[in-house]
């Protein structure tokens, strides 16, 4: 572990603090989520826990200065476990007017705000719908404001760079960030590492003023600090199981957890996506991988994806397809397909905020109906969701699995804020996860393309160029004996009633459901699925801790449902369940063990906050 | 031990399930010439794979005795590709309709033509839905009367050849699917074709559409109406092959001359150049009354690399630079140890 140098090196002693959120602020162009990854970098390289969150509006270029163009990065790290990316900001980073307007909102009472003076002119007041400037108003006087000139100190600290005044001001990003470095102690190697990788061999001279820049900021700091304007801290390393660390984003570990769950499977990768806000990254990071067999196939739409990924399977590899919850909806019907040939496919669907286009770069739950009941039907296939960006590792070897195990579609749930967020995790050791190699049918005696393992019921994979087994299949109903076309009737009964029996199934493979935190009954079960796990953990802890009798369950396996789940719920008086839509998960679960589960809701495209899952705890519990 | 393979016949192709087409369906004549052209290349039976959407023709994989998927409407072609870049060592033939091809899965045709994906993509033009009870196609001619249009269609068809060329694609072909001799040439052609190789068949739906191909296809108009292309052979036609087809250089377009009338010769007929894609797309469009219908071979591109070889060869080349290890992946860039 790399211990927080900076403690010694400061003049006076620093404060000792838990943990603090910071976020960061600007226009599109300021380079935020740079800014911010490379503070989480480096936080997790001085061993603090951390949880961030990057907030990007959906325009690519939205007009400068404008409260709709602003990007922000929001990081929460401390000493003890951090499960989000914090409630309310302790830090807000404003570096323009805009900026301050979007989010002061989260800042605590007491928080401090850092501002770059040089931009709070008029004219940017104005854009971002300030009568007066705020700096100047008294408005801001329940915080501690901290204003700079940042943008001519990294003027001038570039001056001799030889950039232009444009490009030289960019650097205003890495100023800030050498301030906030001083401020927590952290260590500024890695950036300029990052710096001199990222520029070294084609534009030195932006490597060496980004550089000088953060060093120009690091210095301010401490200048700032002899006069008592600022105030450094430190955080701590975080106690966290021994082992290697790195960080991951929810992409990254998607597509790893594929490419893990298909070499354990034994099959290369056929990945038909499209491109999708705020799926994309599947396919980028699995484009960068096929080194491991993955072909990835950009489609021209998504059924074209989806077909193509079907038609991967039925040629003996692993079909997956990729997309947001619009992009789903033309998949359904071949997913249809696929349910009823009983194809292995995997479909990944980061959700977002709709209906329809809705508001694509914001976070949402709500296609949790789409994926159990959304289609055509009596089609069930296998739904699970990850809750955290390194969980997606496990939940698409867990997908894989069970798509080649009961040649069955498995619909992955993640979300837009799990897709690009980034957390700390240990790294596992792939040798040490279990095989599950896949078998084709090769033999010709008593073959028939609709022969089912009894235990399982998942039919035989035969494949195209196998000797002797030529056969035919197709959406239209087949016999269960042959797997020829048949309309008979008390056929399709039983054909419908296997394709049921199969996924139902599937429960008994599956581990039974356990309990985050807390016991096995109580007052109160808090049931969440998907990225709304670390405030209801959090929560869920602290009112514990105040004597409350609540407990978290957090489902990975949506469909079907963990075996024990009806009897866990039912050792409980009450079961509330938050999810950022208008009440999914908990009409599935009423519907299936007449419990009388409450939803608590929330559809704003923000995570839910600790503090909405205590209060609605509190009131719960507390009458 | 060398066992000589067994020569396998066109029955051999056949399986044996019920062919429920209609009675006297161009269906049926397509799929024998099909299973003749099977036969005739020897073909693998387990190593081919005949992919279709949904309709009257899209029933085809369930008659042919090799791999088969029948799939939804108009995604045929995108599921091949899937299949093809699975196991590039598979033979993909792709069928549907004019509906299913032209209509509901145009824009994957579109893409399987210009990627270049190694199929061989027949479509059945009857110019009707024959499957859902006789509602006018995209191909249908305007003013065809039928359960959706009852006072006749308004919309312009489109050419199922002209189209593809303007995708992109590299080989086009056309025949009727009464022609026994002919239509197994066409697609032993589009077989040996590398490369995404599209032939339409002229298919007659006696049930919903019957005769529609009748002012090319009767024994009293065949030779008038009939151009059979030949690589390096003038277009000549009629019966006694006294009609030809010229350019005409000042307006750039086709047009019909007698050898012999007007000053006409032998040297004043086209001869087909199967890699001239602007008279292609001319012959293409040709239709009656003004002009014959042109069959065979209208255009073959020089071959160039196939969609699924240029994908694959970046797999290859991948695997190739080095030992595909993701646990040392995932412990590359920033790790730090608790
Ligand atoms: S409806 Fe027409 S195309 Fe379909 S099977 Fe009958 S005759 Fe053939």
């Amino acid at each position: 572990m790399v211990p927080p140098t900076a403690v010694a090196e400061a003049s006076r002693p620093r404060h000792e603090i838990d943990s603090v959120v910071v976020r960061f602020a600007g226009d599109s162009g300021d380079g935020m989520q740079v800014t911010g990854s490379q503070f989480t970098l480096t936080s997790a390289l001085a061993g603090n826990d951390f949880a961030t969150f990057p907030d990007f509006p959906a325009e690519i270029r939205a007009p400068v200065g404008t409260t709709f163009g602003v990007s922000s990065f929001q990081i929460n790290f401390g000493s003890q476990r951090i499960e989000t990316a914090g409630d309310s900001l302790d830090v807000l980073v404003a570096m323009n007017p805009a900026a301050l307007k979007v989010e002061l909102k989260n800042l605590r009472v007491g928080g401090t705000i850092i501002a770059d003076v040089g931009q709070f002119n008029d004219r940017n007041v104005k854009k971002a719908g300030f009568v007066a400037n705020p700096l100047e108003d008294g408005s801001l006087e329940k915080y501690r404001v901290i204003k700079i000139d940042i943008s001519a100190l990294t003027m001038e600290a570039v001056k001799n760079s030889g950039l232009s005044k444009r490009d030289g001001l960019r650097c205003k990003n890495f100023w800030t960030l050498g301030l906030i470095y001083w401020m927590y102690g952290r260590d500024r190697a890695p950036t300029v590492e990052w710096l001199n990788k990222r520029f070294g061999a084609k534009r030195p001279e932006l490597a060496t003023a980004n550089i000088a820049a953060m060093n120009a900021g690091h210095a301010f700091g401490e200048t700032a600090e002899m006069s008592g304007e600022m105030t450094a801290f430190t955080v701590r390393p975080a106690e966290i199981a021994a082992g290697v660390y790195r960080t991951i984003s929810g992409g990254e570990a998607l597509a790893y957890g594929l490419v893990a769950g298909s070499q354990l499977a034994g099959l290369n990768i056929m990945f038909g996506s499209y491109p999708i806000t705020p799926a994309s990254p599947l396919l980028h990071i699995l484009a960068g991988l096929k080194q491991f067999g993955v072909t990835t196939f950009q489609a021209e739409d998504e059924i074209a994806a989806v077909c193509a990924a079907i038609g991967g399977s039925y040629a003996g590899q692993l079909g997956i397809t990729s997309s947001s919850g619009p992009g789903i909806a033309l998949k359904m019907e071949a997913i249809g397909l696929a349910i009823s040939t009983e194809l292995p496919l995997v479909i990944v669907n980061s959700q977002r905020a709709g209906p329809s286009t809705g508001m694509p770069t914001k976070t949402e739950q709500s296609d949790l109906y789409q994926a159990v009941f959304g289609r055509n039907a009596d089609a069930p296939l296998v739904v699970l969701a990850s809750r955290s960006p390194s969980d997606c590792f496990e939940t698409a070897v867990e997908a894989v699995r069970l798509a080649t195990k009961y040649m069955t579609p498995v619909m992955l749930l993640t979300d837009g804020y799990i897709a690009n967020a980034a957390e700390p995790w240990l790294i596992p050791d792939l040798a040490k996860l279990k095989p599950f190699r896949v078998r084709f049918r090769t033999e010709a005696e008593g073959f028939h393309p609709f022969l089912r393992d009894p235990k399982t019921l998942a039919r035989v994979w035969a494949t195209p160029g196998t000797p002797g087994l030529q056969h035919r299949i197709g959406g239209i109903e087949k016999a269960y004996d042959s797997g020829h076309i048949s309309y008979e009737a008390g056929n399709h009964q039983k054909m419908t009633d296997t394709r049921k029996a199969k996924i139902d199934g599937i429960g008994n493979d599956i581990p039974e459901q356990g309990i985050e935190e807390g016991e096995r009954t109580g007052d109160l079960a808090v049931v969440g699925w998907g990225s709304t796990y670390g405030p209801i953990n959090r929560a869920v802890y602290t009112m514990r801790q105040k004597g409350l009798k609540v407990s978290h369950i957090h489902l990975r396996h949506i469909w079907p449902l963990p075996r024990n789940l009806g009897d866990l719920l039912k050792g409980f008086r009450r079961v509330l369940v938050p999810e950022m839509n208008t009440g999914q998960l908990v009409t599935v679960l009423r519907s299936q063990y007449l419990v009388a589960a409450e939803g608590l809701n929330k559809v704003n495209g923000q995570p839910f906050k600790i503090s909405e899952i205590e209060h609605a705890i509190r009131t719960r519990l507390e009458h | 031990m060398n066992v000589v393979p067994e020569r396998l016949t066109a029955k051999d192709y056949a399986t044996d399930q019920e062919v429920r087409w209609c009675p006297g369906c161009g269906d049926y004549a397509i799929l024998k010439a099909v299973q003749k052209t099977m036969a005739d290349l020897q073909a693998s039976r387990d190593r081919t794979v005949f992919v279709s959407g949904i309709g009257c023709a899209a029933r085809f994989p369930y008659y042919m005795e090799t791999y088969g998927f029948h799939t939804i409407h108009g995604r045929a072609p995108a599921i091949a590709t899937g299949i093809k870049l699975a196991n590039p060592s598979l033979d993909v033939w792709v069928v549907g309709g004019d509906g299913d091809m032209l209509s509901i899965g145009g824009n994957h045709l579109l893409h399987a033509l210009r990627r270049n994906v190694d199929l061989q993509i027949l479509i059945f033009n009857n110019e009707i839905y024959g499957l859902t009870k006789g509602q006018y196609s995209p191909t249908s001619r305007v003013g065809t009367r039928s359960p959706s249009t009852p006072q006749g269609s308004v919309d312009l068809p489109v050419s199922a050849l002209a189209f593809a060329l303007g995708c992109g694609a590299r080989f086009i072909g056309r025949s009727i699917d009464t022609e026994q001799k002919h239509l197994p040439e066409v697609l032993k052609r589009a077989h040996g074709y590398r490369g995404a190789a599209l032939v339409e068949i002229l298919q007659n739906c006696i049930v919903y559409n019957d005769g529609v191909f009748a002012d090319i296809t009767e024994s009293d108009v065949a030779d008038d109406r009939q151009l059979y292309l030949e690589p390096g052979q003038p277009m000549l036609f009629g019966k006694n092959r006294e009609k030809g087809i010229r350019l005409n250089r000042e307006t750039l377009s086709l047009e019909v001359v007698t050898v012999g009338q007007n000053g006409i010769t032998a040297a004043d007929v086209l001869v087909h150049d199967e890699k001239n894609k602007m008279i292609a797309h001319m012959l293409a469009l040709m239709e009656p009354p003004e002009f014959p219908v042109a069959l065979g071979v209208i255009y073959c591109a020089p071959e160039v690399q196939s969609y699924e070889t240029g994908l694959l060869a970046q797999v290859t080349e991948a695997k190739a630079k080095g030992a595909a290890d993701l646990n040392k992946i995932l412990r590359s860039g920033h790790t730090w140890k608790v």
